[in-house]
């Protein structure tokens, strides 16, 4: 048993997590407040940037500028688009080292087990010998292969046709008011190529970039999988995301090709004062097979539906999402899976959790073009709720024009089984433990495709999201 | 020390007080005895299972449970658990995605008292969640012996907990956590129904060979039939809410060959109490 004093500094500890950490900051450039034509010139000059991107961004901004914000879904009109900064550029030399960092980050981190490569990354120590060791002799392997794995910006620079080629061309700035502000601002992110036949046997991670810009507020990330190839890239760690700016709006943009195979995971556990509204998108081609595992945790507001558009016969998509919502917290996610040719299939699975007033739901679409014959559909959603403050909602879509199809769709709301917990208590767990492994088992399908350190980081992660749920 | 569970005077009422289910239960168990309690459907068996290990729904508002004379009327399960108190469900609850390696070390853990440190780091900082469970290895040795010794397969490790398995692979399970938390006194509800003749000897088999070990154990059940493998040192029929036969082994051939009609003779039909 904790003493009481253990449990006391236990909870203070926990209070500090919750907002996750800062670090002394040192900026090259910052752009001032707000956002205009001129702001995005700056961008652009900075980054020195070829006209056609220099333009694709003012057109992007127009865009922006003159599409409502959605009425649908989370409240967003808390948003103060002029109080934003909309592009940092962070010092090349590393300011900070491990002893500098915040207690209660480094407790965290420690917590969660997170490698000391990663740590570093993510807390900006910058090149540190060890992880880049690892990077390059990863990079040594994929260039070999011919694959590239770089950060967006490099992307553009060194390899601007292919960029060119694919870039905008599955989300268009049109696409959302969100699309079109990260296109008019995007900085960072990861740009994968994968030629045809190839497959990397070893998931890309984000943190591996570790050159280049940590996590930034518009990232863009655009992979493409040529005929036959297979990837799987992970984006994100469990750690607690801290944002000074409190508006996160990434894009990913995927193609799949023929008979080639992608895996895109990602685990995100935002500080809770950030609006974190993402787009993400792929397509799939004929026999091809798409997947996205998406958890996401904290945030003040997420809206993110990870979509799939299969447009060549016989391809698949599979969304599996998570979302985990506490105190004050809504989490609107969910998938979106579009059949545009004969013979696809998808599935959707999505979990929520909803505890200590916080509200998770489920918003998906499933869409049955014409001339789709043949296709499968399964959606399976089901939401837990820990306690009576909590909400789940499920706003399935479905638009099918086309007969020949199959389509199942469950939805399931359960509250934690009183008798799962006293059989639990009888085997010597607390409350808040057997609460604790409940909720563990009713993630683990998706879990369990995370890659084995993610999977075991995840279940701390949920442990450490339950502290204090209970009593 | 002989570990002592008594049970005093027990009144427990269900449904918030509506119904009173035990109506002075009187019962001590002493660590290497084994108790066998019979009685008819309804008459309350569960009801006193349930709430000497504390299950919310039961209320005490008579009597008391006394575990080395220590109350327990106040202790949480887990903490019932703790002290040395194991219940065999009559309906072992399934928990999805929760795999009994997993389940079993983290119940181990607790009730070994490796939980009670905080995990820390090298450096006196909170360490890793989960870092101080029993460690992972000595774990798995130990599980694995005991899964063997009391025949589980050991695919079980992994499979999900009580999901999907059939009743008498569930009552296994159960002797199995059993062997694995190392109890003082354990009641086991109805753990032979439902078993087929070479399971109902592997259960048997345990809980001969765990009341051996210092291991007090009420053995609730409808049949005869376990009594041939596992020989009671007293025999309890329950009616109505309390105990109102005590005796050996020949209260069990009694009941047998006249079932309960003789006691419902003697203390008659059990009337719908409304408190
Ligand atoms: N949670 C509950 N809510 C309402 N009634 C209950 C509850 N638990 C037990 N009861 C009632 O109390 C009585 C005793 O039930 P109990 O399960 O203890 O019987 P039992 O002796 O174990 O029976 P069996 O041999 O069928 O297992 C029954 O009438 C039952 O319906
Ligand atoms: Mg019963």
């Amino acid at each position: 048993m904790a003493t009481t004093s253990d449990r006391e500094a236990l909870a203070g500890v926990k209070d500090e997590y919750r907002y996750g950490f800062s670090m002394p900051e040192e900026y090259v450039f910052k752009s001032r407040k707000g956002l205009d034509h001129e702001i995005v010139d700056q961008i652009s000059d900075l980054k020195n940037e070829p006209d056609w991107m220099r333009e694709f961004r003012h057109r992007s901004l127009d865009i922006f500028l003159s599409k409502p914000m959605p009425t649908w879904g989370a409240d967003l009109s808390e948003i103060q688009f002029d109080d934003i900064y909309y592009y940092l550029k962070p010092t090349e030399k590393a300011g900070t080292t491990w002893d500098d960092m915040p207690d209660s980050m480094r407790n965290t981190f420690e917590r969660l087990g997170i490698p000391e490569a990663e740590r570093n990354f993510l807390a900006g120590v910058g090149a540190q010998y060890e992880s880049e060791v690892v990077y390059h002799s990863l990079q040594e392997q994929w260039t070999k292969l011919g694959v590239i794995f770089l950060d967006t910006d490099s992307g553009l620079r060194e390899h601007e046709d292919i960029f060119r080629e694919y870039f905008g061309t599955i989300i268009p700035p049109s696409d959302n008011k969100f699309a079109a502000l990260n296109s008019a601002v995007w900085s960072g992110g990861s740009f994968v190529y994968v030629p045809a036949g190839v497959t990397v046997n070893i998931p890309l991670q984000a943190y591996f970039r570790i050159n280049a810009q940590n996590m930034g507020q518009f990232e863009r990330t655009l992979i493409i999988v040529e005929e036959g190839a297979n990837v799987h890239y992970v984006e994100g760690c469990t750690a607690p995301i801290y944002a000074s700016d409190s508006l996160h709006s990434a894009v990913v943009e995927i193609i799949v090709k023929k008979n080639g195979r992608c895996r895109y995971s990602t685990i995100q556990n935002w500080s809770s004062n950030v609006y974190n509204l993402v787009t993400k998108r792929a397509t799939a081609a004929e026999g091809a097979t798409m997947e996205w595992v998406d958890a996401n945790l904290g945030s003040k507001v997420t809206m993110k539906y990870p979509a799939v558009y299969m447009m060549g016969p016989r391809a698949h998509g599979e969304i599996l999402s998570i979302a985990f919502a506490g105190e004050g917290q809504t989490l609107d996610a969910g998938g979106k899976v579009v059949h545009g040719a004969p013979d696809t299939s998808s599935k959707i699975i999505s979990k929520s959790i909803s505890k200590n007033g916080g509200r998770a739901s489920y918003r998906g679409l499933l869409k049955v073009a014409k001339g789709a014959t043949g296709s499968k559909s399964t959606v399976v959603c089901d939401a837990l709720l820990l306690d009576d403050r909590s909400r789940s909602d499920t706003y399935p879509y479905i638009e099918i024009d086309e007969q020949d199809v199959q389509v199942g769709h469950e939805a399931s709301v359960s509250k934690v089984n009183e008798e799962q917990i006293f059989y639990l208590m009888s085997r010597g767990l607390d409350e808040e433990a057997a609460a604790t492994m409940i909720v563990s088992g009713f993630i683990e399908p998706m879990v369990k495709e995370l890659p084995m350190e993610y999977a075991v980081e995840m279940n701390r992660l949920i442990q450490l999201q339950m502290e204090g749920s209970i009593g | 020390m002989t570990s002592e569970l008594v049970i005093q005077n027990l009144h427990v009422t269900v449904n918030d007080g509506e119904k009173e289910v035990l109506k002075g239960v009187n019962l001590t168990i002493r660590q290497d005895e084994i108790h066998a309690l019979m009685g008819p459907n309804g008459s309350g068996k569960s009801t006193l299972a349930y709430a000497i290990m504390g299950h919310p729904h039961y209320t005490v508002t008579e009597g008391d449970i006394l575990l080395d004379g220590e109350s327990v009327l106040e202790m949480e399960p887990n903490e019932r658990a703790r002290k040395g108190l194991f219940l065999a469900f009559q309906y072992p609850v399934a928990v999805p995605g929760v795999s009994m390696a997993n389940f079993l070390r983290t119940a181990v853990s607790n009730v070994r008292g490796y939980t009670d440190q905080q995990p820390t780091s090298e450096d006196g900082r909170p360490g890793v969640i989960g870092s101080n469970l029993m460690p992972m290895r000595d774990f798995r040795r130990e599980l694995l012996d005991k899964m063997d010794e009391y025949h589980v397969d050991r695919d079980f490790a992994k499979r999900y907990l009580n999901e999907g398995f059939s009743g008498g692979e569930k009552k296994r399970v159960e002797i199995l956590q059993m062997a694995m938390l190392q109890p003082k006194i354990a009641i086991m509800d109805e753990t032979d129904s439902g078993l087929d003749i070479d399971a109902l000897r592997v259960v048997s088999d345990g809980v001969n060979k765990l009341a051996g070990t210092g291991l007090g154990i009420l053995l609730i059940t409808h049949y005869q039939r376990i009594l041939e493998y596992v020989k009671p040192d007293y025999v309890h029929v329950f009616y109505n809410g309390r105990i109102v036969r005590s005796g050996g082994a020949e209260v069990a051939h009694e009941l047998e060959a006249r079932g309960y009609q003789s006691v419902r003779e003697e203390f008659g039909e059990p009337e719908l109490v409304t408190a």
